[in-house]
């Protein structure tokens, strides 16, 4: 079943009296279990349509539908529940709270589910040991490498057991090889778990790990590409996009 | 509601707990006391703004008080000091007109510094907001979050503010009409204006960081976290 379905989602900003589309009616669905990528030059949606996708933005015409439930129809308290426990965001910036240790970061979601200081403290070691991190548990993040909080980051979007992990350019602040670690950690979290994993990209890296490609281009899906079909195409795909 | 995360119903959407005021209040503890330099800065700049307003309002309670007071050596000191010891003088409503016109600019300093540095402290925070938005975090929490940490900052700069206003002022006073000096202070006027620089005080504090919260709470995520101030 589809765990993210869109249905001609429109997105548009309005700047004084320009109006730009962003979104020119997308069609996606997405699978459960499934590693998406929405790939896509600056300026394409790529990321209107990856916060239409998380709930984080609302279209100005269509549908998005999350698990079956059209998240236009949601008051904020059920929004909020479900960006906390079927949602888990990972961001290009990691936005890690500065203050907070890596331990109190990933329980931050679990405290606002509502579970005890004990039972959040014992997850987020287990989460934060699952990502390699089990020794920098009370490290700050300015006291992390780049990779370091991108992997406090993963644990704290697995913090609630979610359906749906939402990454928007999950490497883009980080270098080639500390990008890949990251990719993997995602990918091997995803087999685990069954998670979804969506990601908004232009990193060629994820290609090889996505199911399914989705390109988008001046505000429409491009096309679709399976994996199968992405190995033959790699080459080309690097003189397109260039 | 509380179920929900024991077993995870598909195609169901619970509603968000809201979450004890107790652990808004350990939260936005930690918060000031993790941030102790910023919010140093930020407490700092309303102890000054209160301590500026509290000293013209002592220092001119008191100057009042010795005048009413009409003991003949201090008119003596008074009147040496260049201030006008009759009741009904031109020089008196002069005087009088310049105390108002200083007390208006302390409560613009306040108005202006307290509002600003709040705002700053907030402000500097909205991709946070956003982020915690992202995590599940209600509005309402959010809101409640910076009210107690601005009524926390708020709270201790403006006693201390108030305090450390008074307590320049009489040692002012002190230096320039001697210690008799102390005999003539109003305290139950002085008293109520500290009150009132409390008051004011913590008001200013809780504006300047609520409004700025209430905005960035009731963004949509992705805008809290794009907004650069």
């Amino acid at each position: 079943m589809a765990v993210v379905r869109t249905q001609d989602v429109k997105k548009v900003y309005e700047m004084g009296d320009v109006r730009v589309s962003a979104l020119k009616g997308v069609d996606i669905e997405i699978e459960q279990g499934e590693y998406i990528s929405i790939m896509g030059p600056s300026g394409s949606g790529k990321t209107t349509l990856f916060n239409m996708v998380g709930g984080l933005d609302k279209p100005s015409d269509g549908k998005v539908y999350i698990d079956d439930v059209d998240v236009a129809q949601l008051d904020a308290y059920e929004l909020a529940w479900l960006r906390c426990r079927k949602i888990g965001y990972i961001f290009q910036t990691f936005n890690l709270i500065p203050v907070m240790t890596a331990l109190e970061n990933v329980t931050l979601p679990m405290v606002f589910a509502g579970l005890t200081s004990d039972e959040a403290r014992d997850k987020g070691v287990e989460l934060l040991k699952k990502v390699g991190l089990g020794d920098r548990v009370s490290h700050k993040p300015f006291e992390l490498s780049g990779g370091q909080q991108q992997r406090v980051a993963v644990a704290r979007a697995f913090a609630n057991d979610p359906a749906l992990i939402l990454a928007d350019e999950p490497t883009g602040n980080l270098d080639l090889r500390t990008g890949t670690e990251i990719i993997e950690l995602l990918r091997e979290m995803n087999k685990e778990s069954g998670v979804t994993v969506v990601s908004a990209t232009h990193d060629h890296k994820m290609l090889s790990v996505s199911d399914r490609v989705v390109w988008v281009r001046d505000g429409r899906v491009d096309r679709v590409v399976k994996r199968e079909e992405l190995k033959i195409e790699v080459g080309t795909i690097d003189g397109r996009t260039a | 509601m509380a179920q929900s995360y024991s077993s995870p119903a598909r195609r169901e959407i619970g509603t968000q707990v809201k979450l004890p005021v107790r652990k808004a209040v350990e939260i936005s503890f930690n918060s000031v006391k993790i941030r102790f330099g910023r919010s140093l800065i930020t407490v700092s700049s309303i102890i000054l703004a209160i301590a500026f307003l509290m000293s013209i309002w002592t220092t001119s309670s008191i100057v009042n008080s010795l005048r009413d007071a009409n003991d003949p050596k201090m008119n003596l000191i008074l009147q040496q000091k260049g201030i006008d010891i009759s009741q009904e003088s031109e020089a008196n409503r002069q005087e009088e007109a310049k105390n108002t016109w200083l007390v208006v600019l302390s409560l613009l300093v306040c108005l202006v510094g307290i509002t600003n540095a709040m705002l700053m402290s907030v402000t500097e925070r909205f991709r946070e907001i956003g982020t915690m938005k992202c995590m599940g975090a209600l509005d309402g929490f959010i809101v409640k979050l910076f009210i107690l940490e601005s009524a926390f900052m708020g709270m201790a700069g403006t006693v201390l503010g108030a305090g450390v206003g008074f307590l320049l002022s009489i040692l002012m006073s002190w230096i320039g009409y001697g210690t008799a000096v102390i005999d003539y202070v109003p305290w139950p006027g002085i008293l109520e204006r500290g009150l009132m620089a409390v008051v004011l005080g913590s008001f200013l504090s809780l504006m300047g960081g609520i409004l700025p919260a209430y905005r960035a709470a009731k963004m949509e995520p992705v805008d809290a976290m794009r907004l650069e101030v």
